[in-house]
């Protein structure tokens, strides 16, 4: 039987964008989109929080890094969606490389402090190049693939095959020796250490994956939205995304994907139902923390 | 360049170290003997300026709002401690990001509620408002002049509390060695809300005399924060003298590359280019001296475990 609840929930997401358009739900369609975006995204960071224990404040900056990509290079002329994903990709990697060499030599509040450094670097940075928007944030168009046309529908079932494909690889990752001793470095470094592993090898290989994949997300929400602006950047996406994982479960396989879920619809009817919606949310996760710090998956396996 | 321009420049750059001092030294205490990330710290610091402007209106007299302004501050601070922050001691620093992460939320929006939206208006007090000439040709707000006497007091009164007192004795053991301090008998669980108290308070001076120069509104005390750690990530976790130095060089650094930088490149690089990377790179020269010291060295320039 375990299959059979997420084959089921794979069909009804197959399904949905015609019966959506049937009944005129179009807006849950969208939702859904953005939704599958937050859960690559958070995803990636349960990769490197959950399963590899490190702290990572200043995730948005490639998450950020990959949707400005997008948006640059469609100012720029360059409309061709292979060779932007492949730039967005790319740079998140080297940008994930290059603060990884750093900050992994540091650890605990340090690793987290300059890790969030880092991210107000980018941050900062892009809020000064006046002819990108700036403040304002700056218009992203879809790019052309060629052979289909990117609309909201066809950016809702790509956005679902990269989701697919990418959570099928980080099972194979998080399952395979190299997961194995990722999770072990997590329980103990110094053991990991002595029993020979290149401990800071692997992590930065983590990490410059979850870099990777967070910027693959960004690119998606800036088809998403077709608007990208600081706020994208900022720390409190960082902050977001942490809520995200910890609200699913940390290390938990499924952690990244039901926090994304449940935030995002938390926060759409909150939104609804009054303007003090943060007030809602922070005590909502005040209360995770406290009450339930393995999260919403480890809720549901403490049950079954 | 006019050395006047140099000169308070320089005085902008220590005013605002200072401040970001008394942010720090709580945050760093915290953060030393309690091992405890408090992100809300920031939130302690927006508190303490809406009080400040709050209690200006009611009093009319600046002087008197902010010693009220304080301990209004410092006990929300305790109240947390004894609310919240206490069931962190023992987490991982992941649950106390996100927990003091939902206390920031929680904050600003009750701020929201009882203040609205818009930002206060905290003026100047009466009397300093105006320019004093403190050399020849240089003249200078009165104001600022007062924040920098208020600071290095602040400082040096707290200076005297670590390093001469009992209660200072029993902080800087806590730093060390929070177990063997506990072992000798030391009181930690109020020492701890104290500390805490003090800190709230500290930060709601800086938010009382920042309010008036920056502005105060929801949010002034996120990216200050951001500051402030670094701060005592570069000065070294647990330091007083380390949070000391750390923000007078972060309100040094940003102080003077804010005004200095595009000058300097201006004269190397065409204008276009030198209008574009100066402000760039001036805001992100904090950033880059901390990754810069870090990467040096990884525990702080003052470590205080070793």
């Amino acid at each position: 039987m375990r299959w059979f609840f997420p084959v089921v929930l794979l069909g009804l997401l197959l399904a949905f964008p015609p019966i959506a358009a049937a009944t005129g739900l179009d807006f849950y369609q969208g939702l859904l989109t953005k939704i599958m975006v937050y859960a690559l995204a958070a995803s990636s960071l349960n990769l490197i929080l959950g399963y590899g224990g490190m702290v990572s404040f200043g995730h948005a900056a490639y998450f950020g890094l990959g949707a400005y990509t997008v948006a640059i290079l469609m100012r720029e002329g360059i409309t061709s969606a292979w060779v932007i994903w492949a730039a967005a990709v790319g740079l998140s990697a080297l940008l994930a490389f290059l603060i990884g060499v750093i900050s992994l030599r540091t650890r605990g509040v340090y690793f987290i402090m300059i890790t969030l450094a880092f991210a107000q670097m980018i941050y900062y940075l892009v809020i000064s190049f006046k002819q990108y928007g700036g403040e304002d944030g700056l218009r992203a168009r879809r790019p052309e693939f060629g052979f289909f046309e990117l609309n909201d529908t066809t950016l809702y079932y790509l956005t679902l095959g990269v989701l697919l494909a990418a959570l099928y690889l980080m099972h194979r990752l998080v399952h395979s020796r190299f997961g194995r001793v990722l999770q072990a470095i997590r329980e103990n470094e110094s053991r990991a250490l002595a029993l020979g592993y290149p401990v800071f090898r692997f992590q930065l290989v983590a990490f410059v994956l979850a870099g990777a994949t967070a910027g693959l997300a960004g690119v998606l929400m800036a088809h998403y939205t077709q608007y990208v602006s600081p706020s994208l950047l900022a720390w409190q996406q960082s902050g977001h995304l942490m809520m995200m994982v910890i609200l699913g479960g940390v290390g938990q396989f499924w952690g990244g994907v039901l926090g994304a879920a449940v935030l995002s619809l938390v926060e759409e009817v909150l939104q609804d139902l009054t303007i003090h919606w943060q007030l809602g949310v922070g005590v909502i996760l005040l209360f995770i923390v406290l009450f339930a710090p393995r999260g919403l998956a480890g809720l549901l396996r403490r049950k079954v | 360049m006019p050395p006047t321009l140099f000169v308070e420049q320089v005085l902008n750059g220590f005013q605002f170290g200072l401040m970001l001092f008394l942010l720090a030294a709580g945050l760093t205490l915290v953060l030393g003997i309690m091992d405890t990330i408090n992100l809300a710290h920031g939130s302690l610091y927006m508190i303490g300026a809406y009080l400040t402007a709050t209690l200006v209106g009611a009093t009319g007299n600046f002087w008197l709002a902010v010693p009220l302004a304080v301990l209004g501050t410092a006990l929300v601070g305790m109240l947390l401690e004894l609310s919240v922050l206490r069931q962190l001691y023992r987490r991982d620093h992941l649950s106390q990001v996100l927990a003091t992460f939902a206390l920031i939320l929680i904050i600003n929006e009750v701020v929201r509620m009882i203040w609205g939206s818009q930002p206060l208006l905290l003026s100047t007090p009466e009397g300093l408002s105006g320019p004093v000439e403190i050399l020849p040709g240089l003249y200078y707000p009165a104001f600022r002049l007062v924040i920098i006497g208020v600071g290095l007091l602040v400082a040096l009164l707290l200076f005297w509390l670590v390093n001469r007192t009992k209660v200072g004795m029993w902080l800087r053991a806590g730093a060390s060695n929070r177990e063997m301090a506990q072992a000798m008998g030391v009181p930690i669980k109020p020492l701890f809300t104290l500390l805490f108290g003090v800190g709230a308070g500290l930060s709601a001076v800086a938010g009382a005399f920042l309010g008036p120069i920056l502005a105060v509104q929801i949010g002034m005390g996120e990216s200050i924060l951001i500051l402030a750690f670094v701060v005592i990530v570069i000065g070294g976790i647990g330091s007083i003298k380390g949070a000391l130095v750390g923000a007078l060089l972060v309100g040094l650094v940003d102080t003077a590359g804010r005004a200095f930088l595009p000058l300097l490149l201006s004269q190397v690089a065409s204008p276009e280019v030198a209008s574009n990377l100066g402000p760039a790179l001036a805001s992100i020269l904090i950033y880059l001296l901390m990754a810069v010291v870090l990467f040096l060295r990884p525990q702080g320039l003052f470590p205080v475990r070793t």
